[in-house]
């Protein structure tokens, strides 16, 4: 069997599993839309100052509710879990693939319904469109990738999963400003292409560092 | 038929987890066609020996193969998928069903499908191949492991307390897998607190004590 081939296998199971379980469409990504429904409720009607803060918003709330999805499967999988698949012979870094491309295709729904959302809420304008696509795949990418790496360092220890903050948050700021300088500098006419290839880079970096990374972290 | 050449070899292997010693200079064979039951208190080591064996873990200090390969070289990984290993604990996934749970196991195998159905069927779980694993009782969930192992066919089989939440036919069932891994050229590592039951499929014994053979 092809490293493709296992990755694809791996991403096949998780996805049935989450469809399953249900936690990212019932629980999370409705989290996700109340958390974006609170802030006006603070701030009141003032419709000026929530079309200023919308895009910014979507995004920290995308990068805070995107890594409870990506870090979901690794860190819930028990010891017996995890020594059955190193069993089966499925390379590591299929399986970090494999985890990370599953987490992709559910985090990219959880940003399209969130900004769905934030549009009604925020009333935010619609210039720079054709760059939204690009933002939330790339987004969604190095968010999955970077969870996933997380999720693997911290699945073997002691309450572990407290420590994936700690891990993600400083890695997931090249991701949060990229994004949200990309939209802002094509809103006043420049070029959001140093932003979005930094973005590209440190998606690269993350899945270097997890293929690479993946088999000795296997045996943690 | 016992042959010499052990498919098991653990020299001086220590484990150590910090500062404690888990397995300590344990030497072992497991030639191929034995079966070998391995009987300690709790805490003993084990676990460990059938996780070590199983490569999941590398030891601290001391050499050892399974299968030929170094447990100290990447070649490991490439006997894995010929290593079964039962489990005290289940490491079914809950969402999924029995059958989809063996289906993922044959697909990383390259195993065609029609096996899952027969292995279920041989161990009883027929009628209940479409219920989600954690609808299934601990003992059905073992069940379920074991057909696993009866559909990959391993050369090295290690199983943790094979006995336990398992009712009389489901016994018989966990026998004849150990016979039929040894008749076939493999060996088996079984561990059990009750030496009298694994004593009717065992070779010989080897008792754990402090990390190491007693």
């Amino acid at each position: 069997m092809g490293f493709f081939s296992q990755a694809r296998l791996i991403t096949s199971r998780d996805l049935v599993r989450e469809r399953r379980s249900g936690e990212v469409l019932w629980v999370t990504l409705p989290f996700g839309a109340i958390a974006l429904l609170l802030v006006p409720m603070a701030i009141g009607t003032d419709a000026p100052l929530l079309e200023q803060v919308g895009t910014g918003l979507f995004w920290a709330i995308v990068m805070l509710f995107g890594v409870l999805i990506s870090i979901r499967q690794t860190t819930g999988e028990t010891q017996a879990q995890r020594d059955q698949l190193a069993l089966t012979g499925i390379d590591a870094a299929a399986i970090y693939i494999g985890r990370a491309t599953a987490s992709f295709v559910l985090l990219v729904i959880f940003e399209v319904v969130l900004g769905l959302v934030t549009i009604v809420l925020y009333d935010v304008p619609v210039s720079g469109w054709w760059l939204v696509p690009i933002l939330i795949t790339i987004v969604a990418a190095g968010l999955s990738l970077l969870g996933t790496l997380a999720a693997s360092i911290v699945s073997t220890g002691r309450n572990a999963a407290a420590l994936v903050p700690l891990l993600v948050a400083p890695l997931s700021i090249p991701l949060l400003i990229g994004a949200t300088q990309a939209l802002e500098v094509l809103d006043l006419g420049g070029s959001s292409l140093a932003w979005v290839l930094m973005m590209i880079v440190s998606t690269l970096v993350l899945a270097v560092a997890g293929v690479l990374s993946a088999r000795p972290l296997q045996e943690i | 038929m016992i042959s010499d050449e052990p498919l098991i070899h653990l020299a001086s292997v220590s484990v150590r987890a910090g500062a404690t010693h888990i397995l300590r200079d344990l030497d072992l064979d497991v030639r191929a066609g034995e079966a070998l039951g391995v009987h300690g208190a709790n805490g003993a080591g084990k676990t460990t020996l059938l996780r070590l064996a199983a490569t999941l873990i590398r030891p601290s200090s001391g050499s050892g193969t399974v299968l030929g390969a170094s447990l100290n070289s990447e070649s490991r990984y490439d006997v894995r998928h010929r290593i079964g290993y039962v489990g005290h604990v289940p490491g079914l996934y809950p969402e999924l069903t029995l059958r989809e749970n063996l289906e993922f196991t044959a697909d990383a195998h390259s195993i065609d499908h029609t096996a899952v159905a027969s292995a279920l069927d041989m161990v009883g779980l027929g009628a209940a191949s479409d219920r989600q694993a954690d609808r299934c009782s601990h003992g059905m969930q073992r069940r379920a492991e074991f057909a696993r192992v009866l559909m990959t066919t391993p050369a090295v089989l290690l199983l943790d307390e094979p006995h336990s939440a398992l009712d009389a036919d489901a016994v018989d069932l966990v026998d004849a897998i150990v016979e039929r891994t040894t008749a076939s050229g493999g060996a088996a590592v079984l561990v059990s607190h009750d030496r009298e039951r694994v004593s009717r499929v065992a070779d010989r014994f080897v008792e754990i004590s402090a990390g190491g053979v007693a």
